[in-house]
């Protein structure tokens, strides 16, 4: 015993701040503790959030949710299936014509194609700024611009793609292999050569996993451009939460989550067969 | 080349069911171009510093930068508390959810696909029906993005749970430590920088989507953009778009920035 408490005395003494947490640790940790806290009620004073209102809403979500079983296809389930069909197509054509625009914009973005920093730097940054702009906005936009429909929906997921897929095909593009298209250089090919015989072979694999990867996460978002117009099931939903049939809200819903589900795995087994 | 006529095929058919037809979207560039060139300020260079007043300066443009900014500093914070919010309910299920340290398999089932269902539905639906039962306004969007925020780090916070390593969970485990100092002691220390990041990445995405959750009546600047959007005030749409571009890039940066120190 008399072993262990020596040892214990010589482990305090070679790392006493694993034993004694000092004050000024412990005071830097009260003071975040009550900034935070300071924050906390802040924010639930601004938004009026109180227990009593959340409660009630919580009750309310109760009542809804057993509303919601069984989910109920109800009688317009043709223009369910419709809406969701519609969703697919809008989320396969936004996302094909993305990644075909996207590839010479990428271009233009990564650093091996053009050289000059300053170009590079601001065309990158333009990107980031455009991709800060959410879909839905992009989605209604579009909706005034040519009226309600898919035509605003396909644009909607076509742009926001476009930013995005140049982002990320520029930096595969960056991290491409750099002798092949040295040797297309040494060969004497012209620049659209190296890119097409020395870059586009080797990153080409990477670009269509990308492209899969988000046709999965266009089609969750293609379901919701509805909301505002732009096509697809999330009309049929807003129109059902509005007249408060929840069961078809949910059969809707359990439909979009199947949906979405089979989509990642056929673009998780296409990738995998991509990779290997 | 199989795979390219499944994908030509695809797309015809996807063409016929949402009616929507290369011409369309040959016409359609050029009426997107005339919209999106109404959005460009009516800037002169000669007036550009003029007062709110001035036609052609940039005050005039912005003339209500001060609604519009509150507007995003409350949006970001709806961002920041349903995030907060999703992270705390985030945790303790998420060591439910790791394989490794699971207390029992059907836990680990549940609370997975607990992860899964939230992750999947759409904020937006979220919202619409909350909308109904919370009211309009702020709390709504928030409780709508916690929602899918549960899902998302629940996710992250499990796997990277699942990647933390076994040696400090044996020995709290032998020395006959209950579950939640085992969790404590063990997992936590090793996979907290790894939360953090997360969920200022997570953050990052929030202030996102809370920007246009108010497309449905649940707070923040989406409500004001619906307005202007459908009522076609072309200057405004085109500030405010601006003004959020700039807060969106601002908050990443910051963002980045706190993830690359926490992180090392």
């Amino acid at each position: 015993m008399s072993k262990v408490a020596a040892e214990l005395a010589d482990m305090r003494r070679r790392f006493p701040r694993v034993f004694v947490v000092s004050p000024w640790r412990r005071a830097a940790r009260a003071l975040g503790l009550t900034l935070a806290a300071i924050w906390l009620i802040t924010l639930c004073v601004w938004f009026d959030i109180t227990p009593a209102r959340l409660g009630r809403g919580l009750s309310g979500l109760l009542v809804i949710l057993r509303q919601m079983v069984p989910p109920s296809p109800g009688a317009q389930w043709v223009d369910i299936l419709h809406g969701l069909a519609e969703s697919v197509a809008i989320a396969l054509l936004g996302t094909v014509v993305a990644a075909t625009v996207a590839v010479p914009l990428a271009l233009l973005g990564s650093r091996n194609v053009v050289v000059n920093a300053l170009a590079h730097f601001s065309i990158r940054r333009l990107f980031d700024g455009f991709r800060g702009i959410d879909q839905l906005i992009w989605a209604l936009a579009f909706v005034r611009a040519f009226g309600l429909g898919p035509l605003a929906g396909v644009l909607a997921i076509t742009v926001t793609d476009i930013f995005l897929f140049a982002k990320l095909f520029a930096e595969a593009i960056e991290n491409a292999d750099t002798r092949q298209p040295e040797a297309i250089v040494a060969a004497g090919g012209s620049r659209l050569a190296v890119i097409r015989f020395g870059l586009l072979p080797q990153v080409l694999p990477v670009l269509i996993a990308q492209v899969l990867y988000n046709f999965e996460s266009n089609t969750r978002g293609a379901s919701i451009l509805g909301v505002v117009g732009a096509g697809g099931i999330g009309l049929q939903i807003a129109e059902r939460i509005r007249v408060r049939y929840w069961d078809e809200v949910a059969f809707i819903i359990i439909l979009i989550l199947i949906t979405v589900a089979v989509i990642d795995q056929i673009s998780a087994r296409l990738r995998r067969r991509l990779t290997a | 080349m199989g795979y390219g006529s499944v994908l030509l095929v695809a797309l015809g058919i996807s063409m016929m069911v949402a009616e929507v037809y290369p011409s369309a979207l040959i016409d359609g560039v050029p009426r997107a171009g005339t919209y999106l060139a109404k959005l460009i300020p009516d800037l002169r260079w000669a007036v550009l510093a003029g007062g709110a007043t001035t036609p052609g300066s940039f005050a005039y443009w912005m003339y209500r930068a001060d609604s519009w900014l509150w507007l995003l500093f409350e949006t970001s914070q709806m961002a920041a508390l349903a995030t907060f919010g999703g992270a705390i309910l985030a945790l303790p299920l998420s060591f439910l959810a790791a394989g490794n340290i699971t207390p029992n398999r059907w836990v680990y089932r549940l609370t997975r696909r607990l992860f899964e269902s939230l992750r999947s539905v759409p904020e937006l639906v979220f919202a619409l029906i909350l909308v109904w039962t919370f009211g309009v306004g702020p709390l709504a969007g928030i409780l709508a993005i916690m929602l899918h925020t549960v899902g998302t780090l629940g996710k992250l916070f499990a796997e990277a749970a699942e990647n933390a390593s076994p040696g400090p969970w044996e020995a709290m485990t032998a020395v006959g430590a209950t579950w939640p100092q085992s969790v404590r002691f063990a997992i936590l220390p090793q996979v907290l920088p790894n939360f953090l990041s997360y969920i200022l990445l997570r953050f990052e995405i929030n202030v996102r989507g809370a920007t246009v959750i108010g497309f449905v009546g649940a707070g923040g600047i989406g409500q004001e953009l619906y307005s202007v959007i459908s009522f076609n005030y072309y200057q405004e749409i085109g500030a405010i778009v601006v003004l959020i571009v700039l807060a969106v890039s601002l908050i990443d940066l910051t963002s980045e920035r706190l993830r690359r120190a926490v992180i090392e």
